[in-house]
């Protein structure tokens, strides 16, 4: 088949590159379809997916028999079985969920007994006096906790990026910088009008976030949600910091918030959040002063030795909730058509799982692919702390980000290897350049200068990334 | 000065090698210092002069010299050369000066752990390396707060950077981030950001200080009248608004009104955090007053084997005075080398009362004849305060000065103050006198 003729022609066009879209590429296209993935920004994981907590939850606490649960489950199970193959880190924290008032300590069992018919059968009650065992910096007035011995921590980037990754080897496209603007299905196959041409497949999935109601309504004429967006603050604690817990500490929710958690990242730092506060606004994640300073109260009195560390880093991403609570998948019947929508505060973790979900609901309508022959298992740099780095390694060409020890050798090939960056933003979250406790002050330069000539071909202004914060 | 520009270009394609068999094969030398700045230059260049076979400077960044590369204005080098120079010159300078007193200086070389031994963990092109010394100096700077670590409110555009990373931009790549920044902060540094400005034709919309006056001195007094800059005093930055650039920030005014300026930038300037970074997982004591380690009037940190000295020491101070000092600390580290400085037990500790005072360096004092390598303590308050400055040692309380200060400016007061042979601890307090 001509590379033309691929282009032109196929079978599925997922809308949107969050780590929802890269999931259900990969998974179409190991299934054997001829898959293209349009993205509007420049770089994927723009939106939704830009900023969240990492963990890789187990669904313990998801509404049983949930479309969302079931999505979890699964993702979870898959993350395990593949993360080694595609070199995507996993760090085995497990979680502590932790009453802080006797109110709380109450609703523990029915949380437990939740979590069992969620199909999470490992969690374990603890007292007062085992929590601290386990964790000796929190607080003193703990009052009980239970564990969830399999709830993880994971990079948020380099896994969809991985996902995508081995989309992209095994045949499928992507177009960036390529925002869908309309289309129209003729009854046999969809025409999808881009600001770059248009694009022509036999299915369209909407997987594109904080935008899926308007995708829906721009396509279909309609759509069964609408999208809320709801902002999520973190603050960033510096790499020492991350040594006073092992666990990801997890409050107990109520129907007023879910509360803050504390959580080490996959590149040793901690970070205490988020906020979920509703908005209008689809693209700013505003950060107020305000609730950062409440968050650094909340993480002391969680636990007392935070106040003698530094926060080095802020950052507020937005959940695509909606006014259900559970996700909105929904197969247009006889429009080749699926929307997956709504996944507001799981995705990470569901995306492996909810991309086979997809996949079965294409089969109740559409035909099945012939599976490729052999299947390309591209490996991912690591940016992860408890993995091997670059840095380590002859001939990585010197260190350019200090804090994140990010190398030369390592900007390099995010700027000239497969699914090369063209953003600032890109380089950050497929690096970490620039990422940590200087924030800039050292590297700011030497970064520009190494970008320049790509994001410049790339269309962007030197202005837009030299600025880095 | 033809020859420093040469030694440096002769210095060029070693520095890329990183460590490769660069001393021996081994990794090994008398003294190691960690950061190429005025102040570990400056200790190199004496401890060669007091003969010190093996002297070797590493740095993390391609070119030696520290902050001064990129800081393209005056004024340096009058302490050190008696005359007025610009950053980079001056940074030549120095480094000719080291070369030429025989210290091997190695750029690209990244430390990473310090344990006792002293062994040093050390990364570059080569991966990763270890390396013994006798004595290691650590001499690696401060750095600028950065926003994040300010929880300055609002998006995340483009375009908002340190004075460091502003002058970095412009004098290391020639890039004009932006045209009609916001300057948050009055210190030193903040009229070094607006230097660089003019030298490029910016022209920042205002500058924005929180308290009722400007916290650096002299240049506050003319500089943006000259240049046409607002000040606005008692004014505070709340949020900063824009999608990939900056396109506004909004400001409280001192009655409380909230506004807008149009700006395409924010220079978020000063707040110096000493560059403790290798310190943070190490066995060495920090001081979380200054951020940097706890020395003694030698520069000497809590494991003997280790000196500090420069900005490390202590937010902030001129490159001048970080010199002199890397000068003095070198000094002792040749003493120290000698077996001339006395064993670090017998040392009182030195520490504050009350909440004027900020921090004091040093933290430590070992009863000796040896001159001290830090001959003052220095001080600095966290808001505008006057009073009495008291001493007490095992309870026994005296006046040492009266004191009127404001933030960021030097206070000293010379080490005499102590009795010849103190013991236990001596605790400073600014006892505020009523307003
Ligand atoms: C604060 C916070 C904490 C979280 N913590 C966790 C966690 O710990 N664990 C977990 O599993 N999940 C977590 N999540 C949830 C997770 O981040 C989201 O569920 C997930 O990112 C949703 O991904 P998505 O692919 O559906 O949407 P998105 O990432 O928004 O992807 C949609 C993509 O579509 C593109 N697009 C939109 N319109 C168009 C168009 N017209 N043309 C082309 N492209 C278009 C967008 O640019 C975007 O890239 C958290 C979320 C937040 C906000
Ligand atoms: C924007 C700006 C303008 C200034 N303007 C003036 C002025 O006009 N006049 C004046 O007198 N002073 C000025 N100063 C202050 C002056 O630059 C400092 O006082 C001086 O540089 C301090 O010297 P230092 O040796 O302590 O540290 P630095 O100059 O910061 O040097 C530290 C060195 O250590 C290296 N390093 C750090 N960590 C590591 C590591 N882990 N491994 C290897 N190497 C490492 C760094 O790369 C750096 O080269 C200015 C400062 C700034 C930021």
């Amino acid at each position: 088949m001509s590379a033309d003729h691929r282009n032109s022609q196929f079978d599925i066009a997922v809308i949107g590159a969050g780590v929802i879209g890269c999931a259900i590429a990969r998974q179409f296209t190991l299934e054997g379809a001829r898959v293209v993935v349009i993205e509007k920004a420049p770089d994927i994981l723009d939106g939704a997916s830009k900023a969240n907590s990492a963990i890789l939850h187990t669904g313990f606490d998801a509404p049983p028999g949930s479309i969302e649960a079931s999505c979890i489950a699964a993702g979870h199970a898959e993350y395990l079985k593949i993360h080694e193959r595609l070199g995507l880190p996993l760090i085995k924290s497990g979680a502590l969920v932790i009453a802080w008032t006797e109110g709380e300590e109450q609703r523990l069992p029915m949380l437990m007994e939740r979590a069992r018919e969620n199909g999470v059968e490992d969690v374990q009650f603890l007292s007062a006096g085992q929590t601290h065992e386990l964790e000796p910096e929190l607080a003193e007035h703990v009052k009980a906790s239970f564990t969830v011995p399999r709830e993880y921590v994971i990079d948020p980037w380099s896994a969809p990026y991985g996902y995508l990754l081995q989309g992209l080897a095994n045949g499928a496209v992507i177009k960036r910088n390529c925002e869908v603007k309309g289309g129209r299905f003729d009854g046999v196959r969809w025409k999808l009008d881009t600001v770059q041409g248009q694009i022509s497949a036999t299915t369209v999935i909407n997987a594109a976030g904080l935008y899926g109601d308007i995708i829906d309504q721009k396509l279909t004429g309609s759509t069964r949600f609408s999208i809320k967006p709801r902002k999520g603050q973190f603050i960033v604690y510096d790499k020492p910091a991350s040594a006073l817990v092992k666990h990801i500490l997890l409050p107990v929710p109520n129907d007023v918030t879910k509360g803050v958690v504390i959580c080490r990242t996959a590149y040793g730092n901690l970070l205490v959040g988020p906020t979920a506060e509703a908005q209008d606004d689809r693209v700013n994640a505003a950060l107020s002063e305000t609730a950062m300073t409440a968050l650094r109260q909340r993480g002391e009195e969680i636990l007392p030795a935070l106040a003698d560390h530094d926060v080095t880093a802020v950052y507020a991403g937005l959940r695509p909730a909606t006014e259900f609570k559970d996700y909105q998948i929904h197969a247009h019947e006889g429009l080749n058509y699926i929307t997956v929508g709504g996944i507001r505060s799981t995705g990470l973790s569901s995306a492996l799982g909810t991309a086979k979900l997809i996949y079965q609901r294409y089969l109740e309508s559409g035909e099945a692919f012939q599976p490729p022959a052999t299947i390309q298992w591209p490996r991912v740099s690591n940016i992860a702390e408890n993995y091997p780095r670059d840095w380590q390694c002859e001939g990585n060409k010197g260190i350019v980000c200090h804090c994140e020890l990010v190398t030369r050798r390592e900007i390099t090939e995010a700027l000239e290897g497969p699914l090369a960056v063209r953003s600032i933003g890109g380089l950050k979250r497929r690096t970490r350049a620039t990422m940590g406790r200087c924030q800039g002050f050292y590297c700011s330069a030497e970064l520009a200068k190494m970008t320049q000539p790509y994001f410049d071909a790339a269309g962007s202004t030197v202005r837009s990334h030299a600025g880095i914060n | 000065m033809p020859g420093s520009t040469e030694q440096l270009a002769a210095h060029g394609p070693a520095c890329a090698d990183g460590l490769s068999g660069m001393y021996g094969p081994e990794n090994k030398a008398d003294v190691v210092i960690i950061g190429a700045g005025p102040a570990g230059l400056a200790a190199a260049t004496e401890l060669r002069r007091c003969g010190v076979q093996s002297v070797v400077v590493l740095d993390r960044e391609p070119v030696a010299g520290g902050i001064p590369r990129h800081c393209d204005h005056y004024p340096y080098g009058l302490r050190e050369f008696s005359r007025l120079l610009r950053g980079p010159a001056y940074a030549r300078r120095l480094v000719a000066a080291a070369l030429a007193a025989g210290v091997r200086i190695h750029t690209g070389v990244s430390i990473q752990s310090l344990t006792s031994g002293p062994v040093l963990t050390v990364t570059s092109d080569a991966g990763v390396r270890v390396v013994h010394a006798q004595r290691v100096l650590i001499a690696t700077g401060a750095r600028e707060t950065s926003r994040a670590a300010r929880f300055i409110g609002g998006t995340k555009p483009g375009g908002v950077v340190s004075t460091g990373a502003l002058q970095g931009l412009v004098h290391l790549e020639g890039i004009t981030p932006f045209h009609a920044p916001v300057v948050l902060g009055t210190e030193l540094v903040s009229f070094s950001a607006l230097l660089t400005c003019r030298h490029l034709g910016i022209r920042p919309v205002a500058m924005i200080e929180p308290g009722a006056s400007t916290t650096a001195f002299w240049p506050a007094r003319w500089l943006p009248r000259i240049l046409g800059i607002p000040l606005l005093l008692k004014t505070e930055l709340l949020t900063i608004e824009g999608e990939s650039t900056v396109s506004g920030v909004t400001i409280r005014r001192p009655n409380g009104d909230i506004e807008r300026l149009n700006a395409d930038g924010v220079i978020v300037s000063g707040h110096f955090r000493p560059e403790s970074a290798i310190l943070l997982s190490s066995h060495i004591e920090l001081d979380r007053q200054t951020g940097g380690p706890v020395v003694d009037q030698f520069g000497r940190c809590s494991d003997p084997d280790f000196f500090a000295a420069g900005n490390l020491l202590r937010p902030v101070e001129t490159a001048g005075w970080s010199w002199q000092e890397g000068k003095a600390v070198g000094h002792a580290i040749a003493q120290s080398l000698e077996g001339k400085l006395p064993g670090l037990t017998t040392g009182i500790a030195v520490e504050l009362a009350g909440g004027s005072l900020k921090y004091v360096v040093p933290q430590r004092i070992v009863p000796t004849d040896v001159p001290p390598a830090l001959d003052s303590f220095q001080f600095r308050v966290s808001h505008k305060a006057q009073g009495r400055l008291c001493l007490s040692i095992d309870g026994a309380r005296k006046t040492v000065k009266s004191l009127s200060a404001v933030p960021e400016r030097r206070i000293r007061v010379p080490l005499t103050v102590l009795p010849r042979s103190p013991t236990g601890t001596a605790t400073f307090e600014l006892v505020e006198s009523d307003r």
